[in-house]
């Protein structure tokens, strides 16, 4: 059972990758531009849910993370000279004016800075549950995009940064979320993320059984602040400008619906949500632009995407209120089963 | 233990034996489930000590009291309901587990051999109290009484020497206090535990403990054997009020 399971996780990454592949050298530019923003945005809701779905706990400053991340990333990979040229107001503080790294490491420098933040503000963030913690980490987001703004020195303030190279690809994206789902969910499924969710399911009784909730919290979101960090680094070096205004909280709402919509605290919940929701942003375009009924023509309204979007969530809540997946998951185990009770009625 | 202006339990002092079974018996409200509370952390005693094996662990966070060997169950039922009924025994392990959440995260087999090690032993606790047969069902889909069961193999399981339990038989039928009773029992004999339960089923109690200490508003009323606590006039004046004189508790 177990080596079945290996074995079609492989066959399925690698299947994945071959798609990816056709994709690289046969698909429009459009296309796989989309492909890397899905890859990005499953790394992104994979690493959310694991403190909001695992954990339970109400956190709406992911954006914040990505930031930091982005920021981090996108310093290291532009040249000295492109810094010198970027920073006209005020010059950018050493030694982030000499360093220069290649893609890789600011990846991994961006992640370990928005782990690092994360380990900073959990000591006042676990202080609080529920609403009150939702309303600090909200505030912990709006600090970040302030102080973007303001350290001129170091973000180069509403200016942003240009000119980034543009690393990122279909490898770095999806290559990432794969890494970033099998770690995740070995993490879930081991002792430490059943302590999660025993913290989110009665955390007095998680206690009493000798489990230090602030221990594993802290675990919990800066697992998920390092992988949010990333990703922040990735869409850097895809959208190639980077600037305070470009990570609010509007991206958190995004990623909050992607995660109740899949459902919260399952996996391939995210995963549906986030590839449902980077597909569907793009698929919903019709609406915005005009659209002629041959008879009649209706003009295009910006922004009707996220009307439509609103109503999606108000059907899922209304309709699956736990989301598409629920707290269930989609493993190879349960595709067999299902599988055999397919054929077994074929046969019958 | 005082809150805001209430005196919820004052000058209360409990002196347990390894091995003892003691039950701590009062009228609603009296204060009993607060001196669990005190004695697993979840409270701060306003003023005095709790000692435990030579150390006060009085104001301990509950989950340094509870890895140094005291276990409890609730009196509204905490089980982790979402989680299947092996899944909260196997929580009780956590604590104790050596490998670090890296070895964890990446799978390494050292980690392997720990999970399985736990599963085993779950299914071990599991079997004890009856539950195997339901070990991948929902926690919170189980009936009443199974239920209590489960929470009882969930303390056993992070390895106590002082089992806490709060209205064990709370809801159940008569039939199955029996059988909780003789559970108990057994469990104390083959674990070596010290045992304090609160209980509001007489006979229950008094079958089963050893001494008994009574609380009322928070003061303790009459301590001693089942015997001499049924007929202690303090005792039927607090449950019964001023007419139960010259009665016996059953």
């Amino acid at each position: 059972m177990k080596n079945r399971n290996l074995i079609l996780n492989i066959l399925g990454i690698s299947a994945l990758f071959g798609v990816l592949r056709l994709f690289e050298a046969y698909g429009s530019e459009y296309q796989v531009r989309i492909l890397d923003n899905m890859g990005v945005f499953i790394t992104l809701a994979v690493s959310y849910n694991l403190v909001v779905g695992v954990c339970g706990q109400l956190h709406l400053g992911p954006n914040a993370f990505i930031t930091i991340g982005a920021y981090t990333s996108a310093l290291l990979t532009m040249s000295p000279a492109e810094k010198q040229m970027s920073f006209i107001i005020t010059p950018l503080v050493w030694p982030l004016n000499v360093l220069h790294a290649p893609f890789a490491l600011s990846l991994v420098a961006g992640g370990v800075m928005a782990a690092l933040f994360a380990f900073l503000i959990s000591f006042p963030v676990f202080r609080v549950r529920g609403d009150y913690l939702a309303i600090v980490t909200l505030g912990f987001g709006e600090v970040v995009r302030v102080l973007a703004n303001a350290l001129q020195s170091v973000t180069n303030g509403p200016l942003g940064l240009k000119g980034l190279p543009p690393r990122t690809n279909l490898w770095w994206s999806w290559g990432i979320a794969v890494l970033t789902t099998l770690l995740v969910v070995k993490l879930i499924n081991s002792s430490y993320g059943r302590a999660m969710k025993a913290i989110r399911e009665d955390e007095t009784a998680a206690k009493a059984m000798g489990i230090d909730p602030f221990r594993h919290l802290v675990l919990a979101f800066m697992v998920s602040a390092f992988f949010s960090g990333v990703s922040g680094g990735l869409l850097a070096h895809l959208i190639t400008t980077i600037s305070p205004t470009l990570f609010t909280f509007f991206l958190t709402f995004n990623l909050l619906m992607i995660i109740v919509v899949g459902g919260l605290g399952s996996t391939t919940g995210a995963i549906v949500g986030a590839v449902l929701f980077t597909w569907g942003s793009e698929a919903l375009r019709v609406v915005e632009s005009d659209m002629n009924f041959g008879l009649f023509t209706i003009p295009g309204i910006p922004g009707m995407r996220m009307v439509l979007f609103s109503l999606i969530l108000l059907l899922v809540i209304i309709f699956a209120r736990h989301g598409v997946m629920g707290r269930g998951e989609i493993t190879w185990n349960r595709i067999a089963s299902g599988w055999g009770a397919l054929a077994g009625r074929k046969s019958a | 233990m005082q809150f805001g202006g209430l005196c919820a339990v004052n000058d209360f002092s409990i002196e347990l034996k390894p091995g003892e079974l003691v039950g701590l018996i009062g009228p609603n409200g009296a204060g009993k489930t607060t001196v669990f509370n005190m004695i697993t952390g979840s409270l701060k005693p306003t003023s005095g000590r709790v000692l435990w094996l030579e150390e006060d662990v009085a104001g301990l966070p509950p989950h340094y009291v509870a890895a140094r060997g005291i276990a409890r169950t609730f009196q509204n039922i905490r089980l982790f309901g979402d989680m299947t009924v092996l899944e909260n025994v196997m929580v009780s392990f956590h604590f104790r587990l050596r490998s670090s959440f890296w070895e964890a995260m990446t799978g390494l087999p050292g980690y392997g051999r720990e999970e399985r090690r736990i599963r085993k032993d779950a299914l071990e606790f599991l079997e004890e109290m009856g539950l195997l047969h339901l070990a991948n069902e929902k926690a919170s889909s189980l009936a009443y009484g199974q239920q209590r069961r489960l929470e009882i193999a969930r303390a056993l399981a992070t390895r106590p020497k002082l089992l806490l339990l709060d209205e064990p038989a709370a809801g159940m039928n008569p039939p199955e206090t029996r059988e909780l009773a003789e559970l108990v029992r057994e469990l104390r004999t083959k674990y070596d535990l010290t045992i304090l339960l609160i209980e509001h089923d007489m006979k229950f109690v008094m079958g089963l403990c050893g001494r008994i200490q009574v609380l009322d508003y928070g003061i303790t009323i009459a301590t001693g054997s089942p015997a001499e606590i049924q007929c202690n006039p303090d005792v039927i004046r607090a449950y019964l009020g001023g007419e139960g004189d010259g009665q016996c508790l059953r």
